[in-house]
């Protein structure tokens, strides 16, 4: 049986909006170094793949919820040296922030993290909310993908820009830099115009992967363009075969070519060992504040989550990417008790056998697009 | 009245033409490995803080890549929020440019490192304005260059009432009643020339209040904008004299702001090369130089001067004799010269004649010499006679080695500099204010 890819989505104090609340969280540690710390050092233990980290350009929740939410890219840095093997990927807000400084930040990330960074563009609707931080005029709903495709491209582009062996201290000729090994990336777009190349050098993966989340088909199509892995949002067991049907239909629309997506269904977990128990939670928490979720809600015990994780994969999911309810205890949950139980079925790994994020996620580290393939020329 | 304290910072080496990359004992420039060696290199010292630099794009020569120095580095506050996680009393200072970003980005950013280090985050506010950086922003937006220091002023000014939106007692977070937040923390409004935002931050009040604002920049409009809102001001002045004149004429610009002189600390840029004798450090210094500037080096240092191809010359021989193009210049995406490049040419001329030197020999002779050279004793004398005569209040050095050019320093100079009572033997709070020894906000 191939093994699941788990993954941890990590947001403020959990994915209800009354997570603060819960007698378990930390509400006035949310912007420490320490609790982050804890979460990231949680989720190593369990051997996830990777964990994501959200992000917004203002007020996450509305007031009365979490309010305040510190930059998931710094996050992820100060998690690299707390942690060796799991991966770190952080979300960027597309329509507020420039593709150079997150592609050189994402690239700093994966050289910081030993080649365990990832990130996820994200262009969300609901970052509109945010457009008079930045002045900026609004944009329609539709420009958005389009502006987080050529987002993506700069962004991988520039990652590509220096060759592996650009740097090459030749003394004979004074050369620090084979400047034949650095490229212009020269993107004109609808939305966007840069001419590189990057200030930093190409990170250890090459592309560390990207991660877009998704629920139509259009954001299936910019996926199997842009991104190694797609998050979707199946509702139920029949959902997860049209979703991942969709995705393997964009994929050939778009007419992909290299590694399939790795497909990751996302649900929100509630889990408690006593039947029962998490249902009464998350009603509680109802009480406080009311929620709307984008994914499948479970709530119940971590064996009854493993039952349906299996039956789910059967549709062709590749893994899932669980959002704790609340943090810290739905994701000490999954550590503690679903791994172990997936790992007694054979569905998930004893150890960590790959040093690097694209290692978990079985992706071999990519050709540079612009090194030229003459063997002669190159290694 | 207590002595003079001394304050240090060290600049990690990588990118520029200082750095000497040949030396067999060079390290990478963009390994995460090099960067921990020199920020604890730097705590172990108790230095004040570390530093990084910025430049958002490569520079070229004649249209092309220049190859010849060290390139390739990675984003500052990544790289530091990483090593937030390695050091414990350490400053952080990002250099960050006001032109090719947004200020709401930005605040949030400090405010992160700032959160995520325990207040140790500093932000050195440069203003590079070029359209040849511009090309890889979406905004392409350049400024003239008279604009600057507007743009400047008012992306600091708005970044600061961003930092100021949340209050210390803002963040409630109390289950029980149901309040995160106060209702109205993080609101604002800013309407000015150049930005023209509003909503609410969503950064609560970093532990510093605000991070410590560093301005490199030496123009008269530079020295007014540190004046009015720096807390530091990283220089260029590294000799006696000339640091004595910049301290004066920058600390005397201070009170028209309602600021006291030791609300902003002078750190110029200094280079450093010890020996066990003066006469070893002497040929160590000498040595340095030459692989500083190497062959075809100092062939491109005066092509930006002539500018022009100058590749046909022989830099072990006279200069050209082939008159500067006064035109738009070869060399792009570095501090500009400027000054008069004909007037340069001709001195340089004259000294090459009267001292025989061939076009290396010049460059090295007109890039100038470390600043401290000599014995570990010699050294923290010279360090500790600037400071306590007023030429700086403490210095950003710059190794020549990555990354262990700081050991040497850290090991027998500061020693030293403790021993006679000019710099902390440890630090005494957790912040780089407490460090600074600047008030809270
Ligand atoms: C010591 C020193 C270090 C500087 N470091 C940087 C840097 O890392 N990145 C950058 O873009 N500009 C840097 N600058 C440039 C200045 O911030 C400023 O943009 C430039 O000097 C123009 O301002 P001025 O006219 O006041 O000198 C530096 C300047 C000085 C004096």
């Amino acid at each position: 049986m191939t093994e699941l890819h788990l993954a941890a989505a990590l947001n403020d104090a959990g994915w209800h909006p009354a997570a603060w609340r819960d007698p378990s969280a930390r509400p006035s540690a949310l912007f420490t170094a320490g609790y982050w710390g804890d979460l990231a050092a949680e989720a190593e233990r369990g051997l996830l793949d990777f964990v994501t980290i959200e992000d917004a350009l203002g007020p996450p929740a509305p007031p009365g919820g979490v309010t305040a939410r510190l930059d998931a890219v710094l996050i992820a840095a100060r998690l690299a040296p707390a942690t060796s093997r799991i991966g770190l990927v952080p979300a960027t807000v597309v329509p507020h922030t420039e593709p150079f400084h997150v592609s050189i930040g994402i690239a700093s990330l994966d050289h910081a993290s030993r080649g365990r960074a990832g990130w996820r563009p994200d262009a969300a609707p609901a970052h509109h909310a945010h457009a008079p931080h930045f002045g900026r005029r609004d944009l329609p709903d539709a420009a958005l993908l389009g502006e987080a495709a050529e987002f993506a491209e700069v962004v991988r582009r520039l990652w590509d820009s220096w060759e592996d062996d650009a740097e090459i201290r030749d003394t004979a000729t004074g050369r620090f830099l084979d400047r034949e090994k650095l490229h212009y990336i020269d993107f004109e777009g609808e939305h966007l115009r840069v001419r590189g190349p990057s200030i930093t050098p190409r990170p250890p993966q090459g592309q560390p992967p990207v991660t877009v989340l998704a629920d139509d088909v259009a954001g299936y199509e910019l996926a199997a363009r842009a991104a190694d892995v797609v998050l979707v949002a199946p509702r139920s067991r029949g959902d997860a075969v049209t979703v991942v049907a969709q995705v393997r239909e964009a994929e050939r629309t778009v007419e992909r070519t290299g590694e399939p997506l790795r497909v990751l269904g996302d649900l929100v977990v509630f889990l408690d060992a006593v039947p029962g128990a998490a249902h009464a939670r998350l009603a509680r928490l109802d009480g406080l504040a009311r929620a709307a979720f984008d994914a499948e809600v479970f709530t119940g015990t971590p064996g009854d989550l493993a039952d349906l994780l299996l039956d789910w994969r059967e549709a062709g999911l590749d893994g899932f990417r669980l959002r704790p309810g609340v943090l810290p205890a739905d994701l000490a949950a999954i550590t503690r008790e679903l791994v172990p139980i997936l790992r007694g079925r054979g569905a998930f790994r004893e150890s960590y056998g790959t040093a690097t994020l694209r290692g978990h996620l079985g992706l071999p580290r990519p050709a540079n697009r612009y090194a030229v393939s003459d063997p002669g020329r190159r290694p | 009245m207590p002595v003079k304290q001394i304050h240090l910072a060290a600049h990690f080496p990588g990118v520029n033409n200082t750095t000497v990359w040949s030396d067999p004992g060079s390290g990478s420039q963009i390994d995460f490995g090099s960067f921990v060696h020199l920020a604890r290199t730097a705590e172990r010292g108790k230095f004040d803080f570390f530093f990084l630099a910025e430049g958002l794009r490569l520079r070229e020569m004649k249209g092309r890549i220049h190859d010849l120095d060290v390139a390739g580095r990675p984003e500052s506050l990544t790289v530091l929020s990483a090593l937030s996680g390695v050091t414990a009393r350490l400053g952080l200072a990002a250099t960050v440019n006001s032109t090719f970003n947004e200020p709401y980005e930005v605040a949030r950013r400090l405010a992160t490192l700032d959160h995520l280090s325990g207040g140790r985050a500093a932000w050195n506010v440069v203003t590079s304005w070029d359209a040849f950086t511009g090309e890889n922003f979406r905004r392409g937006g350049y400024l003239a260059e008279a604009d600057r220091y507007n743009r400047a002023r008012e992306f600091l000014g708005t970044a600061r009432e961003l930092w100021d939106s949340w209050s210390g007692g803002d963040l409630v977070a109390d289950p029980a009643s149901g309040t995160f937040a106060r209702p109205d923390a993080g609101a604002f409004a800013h309407r000015g020339p150049q930005f023209d935002i509003a909503g609410r931050f969503n950064a609560p009040r970093p532990p510093q209040g605000r991070p410590v604002i560093i301005q490199a920049g030496d123009s008269a409009e530079g020295r007014e904008f540190a004046a009015a809102e720096a807390d530091v001001i990283f220089s260029r002045h590294g000799t006696l004299e000339d640091g004595r004149a910049f301290y004066k004429d920058v600390k005397s610009r201070l009170a028209k702001y309602g600021r006291r002189p030791d609300e902003l600390k002078i750190m110029p840029s200094v280079t450093y090369v010890l020996g066990d004798t003066e006469e070893d450090a002497a040929e160590r210094a000498a040595d340095i130089r030459r692989a500083q500037v190497t062959p075809q080096g100092a062939l491109a240092y005066l092509e930006g001067f002539w500018g022009r191809d100058l590749s046909g010359y022989d830099p072990d021989g006279p200069l050209p004799d082939v008159e500067p193009d006064l035109g738009e210049g070869v060399s792009k995406g570095r501090a500009q010269f400027r000054g008069d490049r004909s007037e340069t040419v001709r001195r340089w001329r004259a000294l090459a004649a009267e001292r025989g030197l061939t076009i290396r020999e010049l460059v090295i002779e007109a890039t100038g010499r470390q600043t401290f050279v000599g014995t570990p004793r010699s050294v923290a004398d010279q360090i500790d006679e600037f400071v306590r005569t007023d030429a700086a209040d403490g210095f950003v050095l710059v190794p020549h080695l990555t990354p262990t050019g700081l050991d040497d320093l850290v090991e027998h100079v500061v020693p030293l500099l403790q021993e006679k009572g000019v710099f902390r033997a440890d630090y005494t709070g957790p912040t780089l204010r407490d460090h600074l020894g600047l008030e809270a906000p």
